[in-house]
């Protein structure tokens, strides 16, 4: 019996002219994640991509799995393939559904009927098919309300399709269709979050994090670099840059008034990831604040940073509860790592008491004090890139 | 010597004693430690761990080390039935499971775990519906080895976990797997395994390093308590140099699985072959098992015998489980092989170095030690 996993677009079936640049994408995408799986012909029509393999013994299961992972798909399913034809419908139908039902008790019958041609009407299809399953199936009774099992009779334009399961995709757009933007990446759960939450919405990112050793470790760094990993399984290679960061801190440190510091080095860290960004063609940076959790992410502190900014700054969790970041963290596989308890740059100097509400003029003023260009120019120079890869 | 006891223990590979000689020479920190000397220990550990894991088709996080098969195993099936074991109160096991899954459940029975030990049918086969049907709201923990130590019989393990998985979703699936890992291609996925056990010194690693495989989101409570290392799971400083030869074993094996089960099927045949000839020899194994391990019954003499008789020719054979030291077995009852056949047991398993020249050897010894031998 022939099977296939059917993906359905999400909001980019509804875009007008340019829906065929994000379908390529999406493609680009799917062939990319599933590629060491197998030989694989994809297709696309009507709104949705047939995702067909061409090796037997292929692990349909695992193809799901990473193709739920992949932006601008709403849903996806495994289905099994039929002529267009009922009693062929039918036949593959009890086959093929022999698993799922052996545990069930309700059911229903879906159909859906793309290709007008076809000799039944949906509501028929649901009628015959649903006679003949209860007839297999003795044991079953249909429900139409609250069914254990929904089977869908799908008779598109070249075969018809029979699944028992929809499963929700990852929803948002195709990575890459919304061009590209730094994530200011700290290790912490909040910025991986922020990261999968923008790459939802199509932009390709990349990652930027900030070392300062001896203040930090190497295992901060490779914590950083697994958060990154992890990522790729939704948001595709990620260019990651490491920043040296401690001549600066040290120099804040040294030479502006103890309740700025960390205004003032994440000011720093927005001009050089700003730097680096626009060398990238990044459109913007994302940052993972939430409004009030700390002193330096309240709304006074926020606009400090924003003014040291040349380009949009967005953050998607700007306005969640920590509970609400952590449900994500711990969806997309980032929480464990993030509250592994090695000291980052951003807990280096913390300040007894931060201003809460800082006013811009005084940040200037103290950072202005001294001349930290040379300092940002030399991290500049000395960051280091790394690409991080899908690789399953 | 002809080493034919592989199922017992192997030879330890190149790659695995380079790896633990470096762990214990060069990069001997400690894990735990923050420094650089520590973190490469880290590393070198992570690195086998993804080794191991990748090889069960499973994510680094889901392993964890320990010393050995029979530890993962008490890990498994204490640790799961101490987390959800507190109203399910019923294991499920097949009647076959080597001793370190086997006793650790007579000791929960007598913890107030009331056992199920599922047999196979007249035809020595088990079958999936056994083990539903000794399932219900009540259970646990099903746990099913993958393939038998002492015959080699394969145990549908995928199709029995799925079956049961699908009626009872919340019932903890465990798979001592030792017998397999490395010889046949196994992945928790496909096994539909919540916890797996896995030995090292079975795949030419070192003896004293084993690792459980953990499904993530299932929850094991710790045998030991202390310094909170493999995830609080399995307290105790890492045996790094093991685990890094454990490593560099899977390393090394994992890319002649298919060719080796070749060498082993053509191993299992040529000894067939060579034993159909001897009067009173007969193959315990079926012709489905797996090919590394031949168990055979030797004309009604007692094994012990026989195997000491081939020893003085350097032939090494196992009569029965060797972690048992020769006291009979209940398994073989529980395949049909009872009173003399079970007595003369004799269990002959292979390894990649293992030729036909000494299955020949070996049988034509068999031959004449059955003639000489009295008793």
């Amino acid at each position: 019996m022939k099977e296939v996993v059917l993906v359905k677009f999400g909001e980019m079936a509804l875009k007008g002219l340019n829906k065929r640049s994000f379908e390529d994408m999406l493609k680009k995408n799917i062939k990319r994640r599933i590629k060491n799986l197998g030989k694989f012909e994809l297709t696309s029509a009507q709104s949705t991509t047939y995702i067909n393999p061409l090796d037997e013994n292929v692990d349909l299961e695992e193809v799901v799995d990473r193709v739920g992972k992949i932006f601008g798909i709403a849903a996806l399913c495994r289905a099994c393939v039929c002529e267009k034809d009922f009693s062929d419908i039918s036949a593959k139908a009890v086959e093929y559904l022999e698993d799922v039902f052996s545990c069930a008790k309700t059911f229903k019958v879906n159909a859906k009927r793309s290709d007008k041609a076809f000799a039944m009407k949906s509501p028929e299809i649901c009628a015959e098919l649903g006679g003949i399953l209860i007839e297999k199936f003795p044991h079953l009774t249909v429900d139409v309300k609250n069914p254990e099992v929904t089977v869908t009779v799908e008779v598109r334009d070249t075969n018809a399709y029979v699944h028992a399961e929809n499963i929700r995709g990852a929803g948002g757009l195709p990575v890459g269709c919304s061009g590209k933007a730094m994530l200011l990446l700290s290790g912490g759960i909040d910025s991986p979050v922020a990261g999968w939450m923008m790459a939802k919405r199509g932009i390709h990112i990349s990652a930027i994090h900030y070392v300062s050793p001896p203040y930090t470790s190497d295992r901060a760094l490779m914590k950083v670099e697994t958060l990154c990993e992890k990522l790729t399984d939704y948001c595709g290679d990620i260019a990651f840059f490491c920043v040296p960061f401690t001549e600066i801190q040290e120099a804040i440190k040294d030479n502006c008034p103890e309740e700025f510091f960390t205004i003032i080095m994440r000011r720093l860290m927005m001009e050089i990831a700003q730097r680096i960004a626009e060398k990238k063609n990044c459109l913007a940076l994302i940052t993972g604040e939430s409004v009030g959790q700390v002193a330096s992410q309240t709304m006074a502190a926020m606009a400090c940073t924003d003014a040291a900014c040349r380009i949009p700054v967005l953050r998607p969790c700007v306005g969640m509860d920590k509970t609400e970041i952590i449900e994500i963290a711990r969806k997309i596989d980032t929480f464990e790592t993030s509250i592994e308890p090695y000291e980052d740059c951003c807990t280096v100097f913390t300040p007894k008491h931060p201003k809460v509400r800082p006013r811009l003029e005084d940040v200037e003023k103290a950072q202005n004090s001294f001349d930290f260009e040379p300092l940002i120019q030399k991290a500049v120079e000395e960051t280091e890139l790394k690409i991080f890869e899908y690789n399953k | 010597m002809i080493y034919l006891d592989n199922a017992a223990t192997t030879k330890p590979c190149e790659a695995a004693i380079a790896a633990v000689t470096e762990m214990m020479t060069e990069n001997f920190g400690n894990p735990s430690s923050l420094h650089r000397a520590g973190l490469d220990a880290q590393l070198a550990m992570d690195k086998a761990r993804k080794i191991i894991a990748s090889a069960l088709g499973a994510d680094s996080s889901n392993i964890i080390f320990t010393s050995g098969a029979t530890e993962s195993s008490n890990l498994a099936i204490r640790g799961a039935c101490a987390a959800y074991g507190r109203k399910r109160r019923k294991i499920v096991a097949s009647s076959v499971e080597h001793a370190s899954v086997d006793e650790t459940l007579t000791a929960m029975e007598k913890s107030g775990f009331e056992i199920v030990r599922v047999s196979p049918r007249g035809d020595g086969k088990f079958y999936p519906v056994d083990f539903l049907n000794a399932c219900d709201d009540n259970t646990v923990l099903l746990t099913m080895m993958q393939v038998n130590n002492e015959t080699g019989h394969i145990l549908p393990v995928k199709e029995t976990f799925a079956t049961v998985k699908r009626k009872f979703p919340e019932i903890i699936t465990h798979s001592d797997c030792v017998q397999a890992f490395m010889k046949l291609n196994i992945s928790a996925k496909t096994l539909n395994a919540d916890l797996i056990s896995l030995s090292g010194h079975k795949v030419h690693a070192p003896k004293g390093v084993g690792a459980l495989y953990i499904k993530k989101g299932i929850r094991v409570l710790p045998l030991v308590t202390g310094g909170k290392q493999e995830k609080g799971i399995r307290s105790g400083t890492e045996s790094v140099p093991l685990i890094c030869g454990f490593g560099a074993a899977v390393e090394s094996l994992r890319p002649t699985i298919a060719s080796r089960y070749d060498h082993a099927a053509e191993l299992k045949n040529a000894l067939v072959d060579a034993v159909s000839g001897i009067d009173g020899v007969t193959v315990n194994s079926p012709e489905d098992s797996s090919p590394y391990i031949v168990n055979l019954s030797a004309a009604g003499k007692r094994s012990e015998i026989i195997l000491h008789y081939l020893e003085s020719f350097g032939i090494y054979v196992s009569s029965g489980s060797a972690c048992s030291k020769g006291q009979q077995s209940g398994v073989l009852g529980q395949f049909g092989i009872h009173g003399k056949s079970a007595d003369s047991a004799l269990r002959v398993s292979f390894c990649e170095d293992t030729t036909v020249e000494e299955i020949k050897i070996f049988a034509e010894k068999l031959h004449e030690g059955i003639n000489s031998v009295r008793g």
